[in-house]
């Protein structure tokens, strides 16, 4: 009996919480003792790009399917690329790596999704090739064994692969300086292992030519004059200052360690969103009014305790979807929807087994405990079922930056977490408050018999 | 009510919904030569342009025709599927193309057409990783009946032939995989609808959900073995299913209730994902009463040996 007092405070409190949370955008503790905020957070939903418009991309390193790139690699070149996307402006850009080869991009809100993803796909690749004795036209395009295993002398049409000596990724930094006749150059200084295979280089290829190539094409194709081991060099070319500072800045934040290419846009207006959004909205709360109708109808008292459950469960759901957060996408709103349905699934479970213990002539206190130990194995089973889909769901969505896929399964199995804990505490919580002192053979058309 | 006496009926039912399912899978296949549905740019590779116009409509020739002046070696898009989308725009699916070309193409609609044309929705999908995609969701498909059929296993351990609860699970979600691609293949032939991710998001729920409800039966199954030790194996699984049946009749309902909900008011977009699901959902509940718990009847008196005849029980 005092156990469940402590579960009926516990559930009131949580119900309060969840009110404050459900309608508040931010949420501040404030320390009475100095004025200061001790917890101060912004809990407002978070929305899909599906729901309020906005471009998401994927993006793959443009490299033979069997290079291997390493997770720093791919995590520097996702900073290089946020680092990027940051300079445009647009808020809340989020960047993730998706599997070992692919980085998710997402830009809530952009309406020239054409302009985000030509900032992205400057790779700035910059590459020092050896050129040998005969160094290709500057500008001209070329084919370099980048990222190659074992690679051919030419291409099968039958064009040079160059060998390339090291890439921007081994650049320490780059900066714009004048050459003593007055044009724009830029200086750069080598990584410590890059200085020692740019020595040995030069060193052992005096008098040849070394390109120095950007994105595949040739900037520059200078003599080696003398061996560069201190890892401090120069790029000359007809450069106006402003090509030559573009080119600095790509080279300081924008030397990619692997070259990236767009293998998967997808651009949703916000106007589909914001219809998506009333719609979903709409379609959700006739959909609970709906069931709420048919528990009432169909058990009765019982029936109208669970529609209290039902709402304590629609409560805790909002409050945790908004306080993990929990990206809310249109098929993740389908998920909650679905997800309604599931968590009376458990409460008519443990009624329709109310209902035959009570038929069998027990006392309601005894019904309710017996009915609720005889569905709990069902319960617990069917349930784990539908969570093992979506943990399965939520993999195959993260390899792929599919945030539709992922949004889904995480409100579905976040639903049915909640909804097992609203079936098994709120529900039986209530039925024994209201219930214990009541004669069934006093009303027993409450029960639905 | 004596469902198990009737087992052969239901399993002809389930034929009656299947056979066609397949025959329009053959034909889809037929028709695409790549595989009994029709697939979206998720899992093909290509672009999906939908815009809204203000103004006067272009002809559906017109668009073809400015699609194949931006056709390069590098992305062929000519020959678009241009498709109206409700009164004032059109869904435009082709070849895979950049965002680049996509913004060309919507700034020339706008100075040829001289109406205003807002995106309400551009991807694209590299073909090499929509056939990665197609791939790893064959394989998620694989994985979710693996872990549940291990997961069904272990939970029954303690009954008798516990294999054989697992295996009934698994064959009942097959019939539910199999009603849901046939009625997409069915659907896809006479209205053009293409598998996308959320298809196969709606094809994975349906396989929770399916093994969800078979277990609820199951779980009475196991209950009862232990109750009624000396009746008759048959009429055991009867009284489970008679049981249990109130149960599935309400949840079923309720489902039912708010997919409803979302299929007439939840808008266009999701409208095809949460069809599928209400058929999968419906088939579901069909099957974990009217397949799985007879397949353990028919397993139990090994029917194969008789031609698939009854054993007169007395019921």
């Amino acid at each position: 009996m005092r156990n469940r007092n402590n579960w009926l405070i516990l559930i009131v409190i949580l119900v309060a919480f969840s009110l404050w949370i459900d309608l508040s955008k931010n949420i501040a503790i404030i320390n009475p003792f100095n004025d200061k905020p001790i917890v101060e957070r912004n809990v407002d939903v978070k929305l899909g790009l599906d729901l309020r418009g906005g471009l998401q991309a994927l993006l793959e390193a443009d490299v033979p399917a069997d290079t291997v790139i390493t997770t720093e690699e791919l995590t520097n070149a996702k900073n290089i690329l946020q680092n990027r996307a940051n300079a445009l402006g647009v808020s809340e850009i989020t960047m993730q790596t998706a599997g070992d080869r692919r980085i998710v991009a997402e830009f809530p809100g952009v309406t020239n999704p054409e302009e985000v993803v030509a900032t992205l796909k400057q790779t700035a690749l910059l590459e020092f090739v050896d050129m040998g004795s005969t160094p290709a036209p500057v500008g001209s395009l070329i084919q370099t064994d980048f990222g190659v295993e074992n690679p051919a002398a030419t291409t099968d049409t039958g064009e040079t692969i160059y060998h390339t000596v090291i890439t921007g990724a081994g650049l320490e930094t780059a900066s714009v300086t004048r050459s003593q006749a007055g044009a724009y150059e830029i200086s750069f200084i080598l990584k410590p292992d890059s200085t020692n295979i740019f020595a040995e280089y030069t060193t052992a290829n005096r008098g040849k030519f070394l390109a120095i190539v950007l994105d595949k094409q040739v900037v520059s194709a200078p003599t080696i004059n003398d061996p560069i081991t201190d890892g401090q060099g120069v790029i000359t070319g007809n450069f106006t200052q402003e090509e030559a500072q573009t080119l600095a800045v790509q080279l300081r934040s924008g030397a990619l360690p692997i070259p990236i290419k767009v293998v998967e846009s997808r651009t949703i207006g916000a106007t589909l969103g914001e219809e998506s959004i009333r719609k979903s909205v709409l379609a959700g709360l006739i959909g609970l009014s709906v069931v709420i109708l048919f528990m009432a109808f169909n058990y009765q008292l019982p029936g109208l305790i669970a529609d209290m459950a039902l709402i304590c469960y629609a409560l805790f759901s909002l409050m945790l979807f908004k306080l993990i957060p929990v990206t809310l996408t249109l098929p993740g709103i389908a998920g909650f929807i679905l997800s309604v349905g599931m968590a009376v699934d458990a409460n008519v479970l443990i009624f329709e087994r109310l209902k035959e213990e009570l038929r069998a002539g027990r006392n309601i206190r005894q019904a309710i405990d017996l009915a609720w130990s005889r569905a709990w194995p069902s319960i617990r089973d069917s349930n784990t079922s539908t969570l093992i889909t979506c943990v399965i769901l939520f993999l195959f969505g993260n390899t792929f930056g599919a945030s539709m896929v992922k949004g889904f399964s995480v409100t579905l199995a976040l639903g049915v977490g909640i909804s097992l804990f609203t079936a098994i505490i709120v529900t039986r919580t209530f039925l024994h408050t209201v219930l214990d002192g009541m004669k069934l053979t006093d009303h027993p058309r409450w029960f639905g018999l | 009510m004596n469902i198990i006496k009737n087992r052969y009926v239901y399993f002809f039912i389930s034929l009656l919904v299947i056979i066609p399912g397949l025959v329009f899978m053959g034909l889809n296949w037929q028709r695409t030569k790549v595989g009994p549905l029709e697939l979206g740019i998720d899992f093909r590779g290509g672009s999906l342009l939908e815009v809204q116009i203000d103004g006067t409509l272009p002809s559906v020739t017109d668009i073809s025709s400015l699609y194949s002046e931006f056709s390069t070696e590098t992305e062929p898009i000519v020959d678009p599927v241009v498709q109206s989308l409700g009164t004032d725009g059109f869904s435009i699916r082709s070849k895979t193309m950049s965002d680049e070309t996509k913004g060309k193409i919507v700034a020339e609609m706008e100075t040829r057409f001289g109406s205003k044309v807002t995106v309400l929705n551009f991807s694209s999908v590299s073909p090499s990783v929509g056939a990665e995609v197609t791939v790893a969701a064959g394989w998620a498909i694989l994985a979710a009946a693996a872990a549940i059929l291990g997961y069904i296993w272990w939970a029954f351990r303690s009954v008798e032939h516990a294999y054989r609860y697992g295996t009934a699970a698994i064959l009942a979600m097959l019939h539910d995989v199999l009603v849901v691609v046939g009625v997409e293949a069915i659907l896809g032939y006479f209205l053009g609808w293409e598998a996308d991710a959320l298809f196969l998001t709606a094809l994975l729920t349906v396989i929770g959900f399916s093994v969800h409800d078979t277990i609820v039966v199951f779980d009475r199954v196991r209950e009862n073995s232990t109750v009624y030790r000396r009746v008759e194996y048959e009429k055991m699984v009867n009284h489970s299913i008679v049981q249990t049946l109130d149960r599935s009749i309400t949840t079923q309902l309720t489902v039912m209730f708010t997919l409803f909900a979302l299929v007439l008011f939840g808008g266009d977009s999701i409208r095809h994902f949460v069809i599928i699901l209400l058929v999968g959902i419906f088939s579901g509940t069909y099957s974990s009463i009217f397949n799985a718990a007879p397949i353990l009847v028919v397993w139990e008196n090994r029917e194969w040996t008789t031609w698939f005849k009854r054993k007169e029980a007395t019921i």
